[in-house]
């Protein structure tokens, strides 16, 4: 099977990825988006990996995966102190940093 | 000998410090001083004239360096004198005739409480002239020439008190300011051409300087002449400067501040004679004033102001031969001090009819005076006829002299020059005629002026003392006042004659303003026929008009001529709508176009950044999302871009 079609894969589930978290408002639903996004780019690593024949990439992947865990763990605290304090998990309630 | 003339200007200087800041203790003698510190000068300033005249001609000039002014490297200016031939000349009439005014005022302004100040007024006047005169650079000249300016505006604003004087001290300083400006320029001009303002640099190198600079410091100096010397058209000052107590005049009129513009050109002649375009104006500025004054000084029932306009017109008569080149200088030199000596004793005279009559200065209030004051009648009588050029007085040698010069100029300009000086001697003795019959002969018009006219409300302080305001009691002055008046009248007589016959004072000027027949086309005897036939007209026509019947106590309407020399031929008018309305329609539209232009351009810079920074402030909303469709966005371009360069 021709390698660029997971390339291809790769960019609809990024697309998806960032169309979720621009246009969703539940704080949990954007971060899966996100971690839909990072997915997507390791497809991507994993799949540039095969066509250069070399292991670059998936090194390359490996990293993003501890990132991936470490912004969870960050991420998850955050969204539950967030919902703990307003009652509400909507990322456009908490929008008190402006002028 | 030549530590002396550092002395002849310290003296006056020394006066006026010591009056003016010694305070009233020096009351009881302060006029004694100044008195005594400007006959110090004359003699010191004789003393020199006689030492002077033991050296041959060609090593009279005497220059003293006193000290550097401003040693800096490429501008050197000195305080340094130099004395010869033509600073003598006006050393001996500022400090002669400057004297014999301080004598007078001691009687003058007896009664002023005052007169210690007023006596230290006269002595910085003093003392500035000399510094004017001798100086040796013009840089120095300057600072003479702003002294002459600040004495003249503290003597014409002496009394303060009245709002008339204040404003035509003001006047005055401001139209001088104007010529003082042409003086700067001119001078900023010679240190660019020359390198340095001393007379040599600049006199020696008139003639290698290229014509277009040579116009520019004519010009300019011809602006400096004007405004001091009370030239059309900065010549509206003179006659408010009446103001001033009569001495004031005298000395304004005779011995300093009008001579000196007629100084200052025939200093710098070597630059006029460089460029005759600007020899030029100087004798239309000459001629126009000449008649100007002549016709302003007919018109006026005040004497003094009468007499104003007579100076005016007779220091037409003296630019106008300045203009003429080398064959005027000398000439105008001579008139200067014979009108020296004859204003001076007019101006004393009628200060000293003032004095006998309460104040009074309309002209049509006095007649008859010259059985009250003999002494005044006779030395007044012998200036009037020294001014109207009456043949063997001092004014008919002199002004005999630029008549012909004005012919001698030769071509269609000598024709018109000669014939204005002609008419200006016909005008200049009519009114002078009229003034003597209005003063002194007639009907005693006073008698019947019960109380003094509204319109002269000016009680001078001086008499205060004479009792009864009611009726002048016309009474002759006393001697502090009448010896001057005799001493400038003898003056008024023989100095003419002195200078006149054999050529004697044409000699003692040439090595310095060099001298030149010219070619008349008349002959002198035509000249002084044609003189003395426009003399016997003007006197005819005023004994006509005011020697035969009752002269009326209120001035009739006149003719429009007559109303507009009243109003000194409209000059305040003209500066008032051309200058002042001029002036302010410029500042007003300089006002609007600072607020729309300049502030426009500020205001709209700030509201434009500010309505922009508003607009990006709207960016800002705190929503995650729209944070984020930003860095998604901008992610984007950067690749697009990218890939774009990358393509191309």
């Amino acid at each position: 099977m021709n390698p660029v079609n997971y390339l291809y894969l790769a960019a609809l589930l990024f697309t998806i990825g960032a169309a979720g978290v621009l246009i969703r408002r539940n704080a949990i639903v954007v971060f899966m988006c996100v971690e839909l996004m990072l997915n997507a780019c390791n497809l991507a690593f994993v799949c540039f990996s095969r066509l250069h024949g070399n292991l670059d990439g998936q090194v390359i992947a490996f990293f993003t995966m501890v990132v991936a865990a470490a912004e969870v763990v960050v991420g998850l605290a955050i969204i539950v102190s967030l919902f703990r304090s307003r009652h509400s998990a909507s990322v456009d309630d908490a929008s008190l940093m402006k002028l | 000998m030549d530590n002396l003339i550092a002395l002849l200007i310290a003296a006056p200087l020394l006066g006026a410090a010591v009056l003016l800041c010694g305070g009233r203790r020096l009351d009881g003698i302060g006029h004694w001083l100044g008195t005594l510190l400007a006959g110090a000068s004359f003699v010191l300033g004789a003393v020199l004239f006689v030492d002077m005249l033991d050296r041959s001609a060609g090593h009279r000039t005497v220059t003293k360096h006193l000290f550097s002014w401003v040693p800096v490297e490429g501008f050197q200016a000195d305080v340094g004198f130099q004395l010869d031939q033509l600073s003598m000349t006006f050393v001996l009439l500022i400090t002669g005739v400057g004297t014999l005014i301080h004598i007078y005022s001691i009687g003058y302004m007896e009664h002023d409480e005052n007169r210690r100040r007023f006596f230290g007024y006269l002595n910085l006047f003093l003392a500035a002239m000399l510094l004017l005169v001798l100086a040796d650079n013009y840089l120095l000249l300057y600072v003479g020439w702003e002294g002459v300016g600040l004495a003249s505006y503290l003597l014409i604003g002496f009394w303060q008190h009245k709002p008339s004087a204040a404003t035509a001290a003001k006047k005055a300083f401001l139209v001088n300011r104007v010529g003082d400006m042409g003086l700067s320029i001119a001078i900023m001009v010679m240190f660019t051409t020359f390198g340095s303002f001393t007379f040599p640099a600049v006199l020696g190198g008139a003639d290698g300087a290229s014509s277009g600079r040579n116009t520019a410091i004519g010009l300019m100096l011809l602006l400096a002449a004007c405004g001091k010397s009370a030239q059309v058209p900065l010549q509206s000052w003179l006659g408010d400067a009446m103001e001033g107590p009569t001495p004031v005049s005298a000395l304004i009129h005779a011995a300093t501040m009008v001579t000196a513009g007629v100084y200052l050109i025939t200093r710098s002649g070597a630059v006029f004679n460089a460029v005759p375009d600007v020899q030029t104006v100087v004798v239309i500025v000459g001629g126009v004033t000449l008649l100007f004054g002549a016709i302003v000084g007919c018109a006026k029932d005040d004497i003094k102001k009468a007499l104003a306009g007579s100076t005016m017109s007779q220091i037409g008569y003296m630019i106008l031969a300045t203009g003429l080149g080398p064959i005027g200088y000398a000439f105008a030199i001579m008139h200067l001090v014979t009108h020296g000596f004859f204003k001076a004793g007019l101006f004393l005279g009628a200060g000293s009819v003032m004095h006998g009559m309460n104040d009074e200065v309309d002209m049509r209030k006095y007649g008859g005076l010259r059985k009250y004051m003999p002494v005044t009648f006779v030395t007044f009588g012998l200036g009037y006829l020294a001014i109207i050029g009456f043949p063997g007085l001092s004014g008919f040698f002199s002004k005999d002299k630029i008549i012909e010069a004005a012919f001698a100029k030769g071509g269609t300009e000598g024709w018109i020059l000669g014939a204005v000086t002609l008419l200006g001697a016909a005008i200049t003795a009519y009114y002078m005629t009229r003034v003597m019959i209005l003063t002194f002969f007639g009907e005693e018009r006073w008698k019947h002026a019960k109380t003094p006219s509204p319109d002269q409300p000016s009680v001078e302080p001086a008499a205060e003392t004479h009792g009864a305001h009611d009726e002048p009691h016309p009474h002759e002055s006393p001697k502090s006042m009448t010896i001057p008046m005799i001493v400038l009248a003898f003056g008024s007589v023989f100095a003419g004659g002195i200078f006149g016959i054999g050529d004697r004072f044409v000699k003692w000027l040439e090595p310095i303003t060099s001298f030149s027949h010219g070619d008349s086309p008349v002959g002198q005897w035509t000249v002084t026929a044609a003189t003395i036939v426009c003399l016997l007209v003007g006197v005819g026509l005023a004994i006509a008009q005011y020697g035969r019947g009752p002269v009326p106590v209120v001035a009739p309407r006149g003719s429009l001529l007559t109303r507009a020399a009243r109003r000194d031929l409209l000059q305040d008018d003209f500066n008032h709508v051309v200058l002042v309305r001029g002036g302010e329609h410029l500042t007003r539209s300089l006002v609007y176009l600072d607020h729309s232009l300049v502030d426009g351009v500020v205001n709209g810079t700030a509201a434009s950044v500010g309505g922009l920074s508003g607009r990006l402030r709207k960016l800002q909303n705190g929503f995650a999302r729209s944070y984020a469709v930003s860095m998604f966005g901008g992610a984007v371009v950067i690749i697009a871009a990218t890939l774009l360069m990358r393509a191309v």
